[in-house]
C-alpha cells in the first residue's frame, strides 16, 4: 500500500517539477515512469527478508525439506508479484497524469515492464537476503542495488519513448535483446549464488 | 620491493611522457593527461575483473586468501578509478569545454566507482570475517557481471568520447612515439597496480593472523 | 540394542580460526531423551543446528534413521522437528494459519487437519485464530511446539525451550513434552539450566569447551551431578 502511494506521489512531483512550456509531458514521461517503478521495487525488496528475521522464521524455511533454490524462487516470485501489482496500478496513473495517448501500445509497455523488472529483482532478492543481516540494511540495499537498475532503466526508458512516439516495437529490437539477456544472466547467477547467502 | 620499483618506473615514465613525446596537434599540452588517464582506466577495470574472478573462485574453493586478494584489488581499484574520474574532467574541460559528459567510458567508470565503493562499504559493515568474505564474494561476482551491461547500455545511448585509439577497428592511430609511450604507461601502471595489491594483500594477511591469535586466546 | 535413531560421529565445527566442536560422537535410541547441558558458548546450539541439518559440520557426519543428514539433501530433513527459544512463527498470520503453512512446507498430506490436531495436542485450540503477537510467552512456546511436531518427526530437537518461561508455563511445557510426545520420538534438549531437564531426560551429558565432559544416567541425584558439574565448568 505504501509503495502505491509512493509511486503516485513521485509521479505527481515529476509533473510539478517541470516547466510545462519547455518540457513536453511526453518527453518526461518515460523517465518519470521508470524512476517511479524503481523506487517502488526497492521498497518491496527492503521488506522481503525482514519478515523472516522476526522470531527466526527463516529457520522454519531452512528446516523444510526443500532446496535453498526453492526458497529463493519463492521469494523472487513474491517480489515480482508485488512489483507487478504496483506497476499495474502505476502505469494507468501515469497515463492519466501525463495525458498520454498510448496508441494502443499498452501490451507492449506491460511486456517491457516485465522484462525490465525481472533482472534487477532477481539480484535484489539476493541482496535483500544479504543486507538483512547487515548494519544499516535500509541504506545498504539501495546502495548495492541501484547500479543494477541502470541498464534495465535505460533500456526501458528508451523503448518507452520510442513507443510513445508511435514507433513499432520491432524498432527497439536491440534494446529488447539486451533486456532479455540481462534477465537471463542475472537470474541464473542469482540462483547460483543465493545458497552462499544462507549458509552459516 | 616490486612496488617501489614500479612507482619509480611510473615516475620515469611521466617524465618521458611530459618532456619527450611530441605535443599532439589539435589538443595541445592537455593531451598529456591521456598518459595517466588511460593506463589508470585500464588498470581499474582489470582490478574489478580480478575482484569478480577471486570472488567466484572463493565461493567455489573457500580459500580465504582469495577473499583477501579481492579486497586488496578492490581498494587499489577504487583509487585508480578516482584517478580516472579526476583526470577525465581535467582533460575534458580544455578539450570539450565541459567538465563532464555522459558518454560511455566515463559513465562506465563512474559506475565502476559506485560498485567498488558499495563492495567496500559492505565489507566494512560486517564484522564476522567468514560472513564478510562470503557476502562480499556474492556482491563481487554480481557487480563484475554488471560492468559489461552498463558499458553496452550507455554505448547504445550515445557516444562522444574520442574513439578508442588502440582497440580501434582501423588499427592504432597514434604515431609511433606516442603509442609506445602509452603502451609503456599501461604496462607500468599494471605492474604498479599489482605491486600495490600485493602490498595490501600482505597487510590483509597480517590482520587476519592477528585476529586468529586473538580468537584463539579468548 | 535397537539400532540408533540418531547417530553422529566425529562432529567438528570451526568458525574460521575458532574451533567450537572438537570431534564429538553421539547416539540416540528411539524414544530416548538426551539432555545436553553446558555453559553458555560451549557450542550446544551449534551442535543442535548441525543435528537439525541447518548447518554443515566442518568434519564428521550425522545419520538419522539410517539416512545421512546434509543441508544439500533436503529430503533428509523431513523427520526433524525443532523447538527453539524463538517461535519461528509469523506475526502476520494467525496461529492456525502459521501451522497450516508449516504443514504445507513440511509436505504434510492434509495440512488443515494436521494443524487442528496439533493445536489440540498442545491445548491451544481456543487461540487458533489469534495472532502470535497476542500470545504470552508460555502460549507462544506451546504454539511453537505444535509447529515442531506437526509433521510427525522422528527426532525432536529443543534449543533452550524454557527460556523466558515462568515456573507455571515451564512446568506446563515439561508436562506436555512428557505426556504428549508420540512413542518412539527421540528427543535432544539443549539447555544451560540443568535443573529444568533433570526429571525429564533419560540421559544427561555435559558439553564443555567443545568436548563431552560428563555423562549421567537416570537415578543419580541432581546435587551429586551438580557437584561434579561445577568442577568441570570454568567459573
Amino acid at each position: 500500500m505504501a509503495a502505491l502511494v509512493l509511486s503516485a506521489l513521485i509521479l505527481v512531483i515529476f509533473n510539478f517539477a517541470r516547466d510545462p512550456t519547455v518540457i513536453r509531458a511526453q518527453d518526461l514521461a518515460p523517465s518519470a515512469l521508470w524512476v517511479t517503478i524503481t523506487f517502488a521495487a526497492t521498497t518491496a525488496l527492503n521488506r522481503a527478508f525482514a519478515v523472516e528475521l522476526d522470531h527466526g522464521a527463516l529457520d522454519g524455511l531452512l528446516l523444510a525439506p526443500v532446496g535453498r533454490e526453492a526458497i529463493y524462487l519463492g521469494k523472487l516470485l513474491g517480489n515480482l508479484v508485488f512489483t507487478g501489482i504496483v506497476q499495474l496500478i502505476t502505469i494507468p496513473l501515469f497515463v492519466l497524469f501525463f495525458n498520454l495517448d498510448l496508441h494502443g501500445t499498452l501490451p507492449a509497455i506491460l511486456l517491457l515492464a516485465f522484462l525490465a523488472t525481472v533482472g534487477f529483482t532477481a539480484v535484489g532478492t539476493v541482496f535483500s537476503a544479504l543486507t538483512v543481516r547487515v548494519q544499516f540494511a535500509e541504506l545498504m540495499l539501495p546502495v548495492l542495488l541501484l547500479p543494477f537498475m541502470v541498464p534495465p532503466l535505460i533500456g526501458a526508458a528508451q523503448v518507452t519513448s520510442k513507443l510513445l512516439a508511435g514507433r513499432p516495437l520491432a524498432d527497439s529490437a536491440g534494446w529488447l535483446q539486451i533486456l532479455a539477456t540481462y534477465d537471463i544472466v542475472f537470474l541464473t547467477l542469482s540462483v547460483l549464488v543465493f545458497p552462499a547467502v544462507l549458509d552459516e | 620491493m616490486l612496488t617501489v620499483l614500479a612507482l619509480l618506473a611510473l615516475a620515469a615514465h611521466y617524465v618521458r611522457a611530459i618532456e619527450y613525446t611530441p605535443i599532439e596537434a589539435t589538443q595541445g599540452l592537455a593531451q598529456k593527461i591521456f598518459y595517466v588517464h588511460v593506463p589508470a582506466a585500464w588498470s581499474a577495470f582489470l582490478a574489478y575483473g580480478i575482484v569478480g574472478v577471486c570472488s567466484a573462485l572463493f565461493l567455489w574453493l573457500g580459500d580465504r586468501r582469495l577473499d583477501l586478494f579481492a579486497e586488496a584489488s578492490a581498494e587499489v581499484g577504487t583509487v585508480l578509478t578516482l584517478i580516472v574520474l579526476t583526470t577525465g574532467p581535467l582533460w575534458g574541460k580544455p578539450i570539450w569545454g565541459t567538465w563532464w559528459q555522459w558518454e560511455v567510458r566515463l559513465t562506465s567508470t563512474l559506475f565502476l566507482f559506485f560498485l567498488m565503493v558499495g563492495y567496500l562499504t559492505l565489507r566494512r559493515s560486517i564484522f564476522d570475517p567468514l560472513v564478510r568474505a562470503r557476502y562480499s564474494a556474492v556482491v563481487g561476482i554480481l557487480g563484475a557481471m554488471l560492468v559489461p551491461f552498463i558499458h553496452l547500455s550507455v554505448y547504445m545511448f550515445r557516444t562522444i568520447h574520442p574513439k578508442p585509439v588502440i582497440l580501434n577497428p582501423e588499427g592504432p592511430t597514434l604515431p609511433g612515439s606516442m603509442l609506445s609511450t602509452l603502451l609503456e604507461g599501461v604496462a607500468i601502471m599494471t605492474v604498479a597496480y599489482l605491486g600495490l595489491v600485493m602490498l595490501r594483500y600482505g597487510i590483509g594477511r597480517l590482520q587476519e593472523e592477528k585476529e586468529a591469535r586473538h580468537a584463539a586466546a579468548s | 540394542m535397537p539400532s540408533p535413531l540418531l547417530h553422529a560421529t566425529g562432529i567438528r565445527r570451526a568458525f574460521g580460526p575458532r574451533v567450537v566442536l572438537r570431534g564429538l560422537d553421539l547416539a540416540l535410541a528411539p524414544g530416548e531423551t538426551l539432555a545436553i547441558v553446558g555453559p553458555n558458548g560451549a557450542g550446544k546450539s551449534t551442535l543442535l543446528r548441525i543435528l537439525a541439518g541447518l548447518i554443515k559440520p566442518s568434519a564428521g557426519e550425522v545419520t538419522l534413521d539410517g539416512v545421512k543428514l546434509t543441508p544439500a539433501e533436503p529430503g533428509s530433513r523431513r523427520t526433524v522437528g525443532l523447538l527453539s527459544h524463538r517461535s519461528l512463527l509469523y506475526d502476520d498470520l494467525t496461529v492456525f494459519e502459521n501451522l497450516v503453512f508449516a504443514a504445507r512446507l513440511m509436505g504434510v498430506a492434509d495440512p488443515k487437519a494436521a494443524a487442528k490436531f496439533a493445536l489440540a495436542e498442545v491445548d491451544l485450540s481456543a487461540r487458533a485464530d489469534d495472532s502470535p503477537r497476542t500470545l504470552s510467552r508460555g502460549l507462544l512456546q506451546r504454539a511453537a511446539l505444535a509447529r515442531a511436531l506437526i509433521h510427525k518427526p522422528r527426532l525432536l530437537l529443543l534449543d533452550e525451550p524454557f527460556t523466558g518461561l515462568d515456573a507455571v508455563a515451564s512446568e506446563r511445557l515439561q508436562r506436555l513434552l512428557r505426556e504428549r510426545r508420540p512413542a518412539g520420538l527421540g528427543t535432544v534438549v539443549v539447555t544451560h539450566q540443568v535443573a529444568e531437564v533433570w526429571d525429564f531426560a533419560d540421559r544427561v551429558v555435559a558439553l564443555v569447551g567443545g568436548t563431552w565432559a560428563l555423562e549421567e544416567s537416570p537415578g543419580t541425584p541432581l546435587d551429586a551431578f551438580m557437584r561434579r558439574y561445577r568442577e568441570v565448568v570454568p567459573a
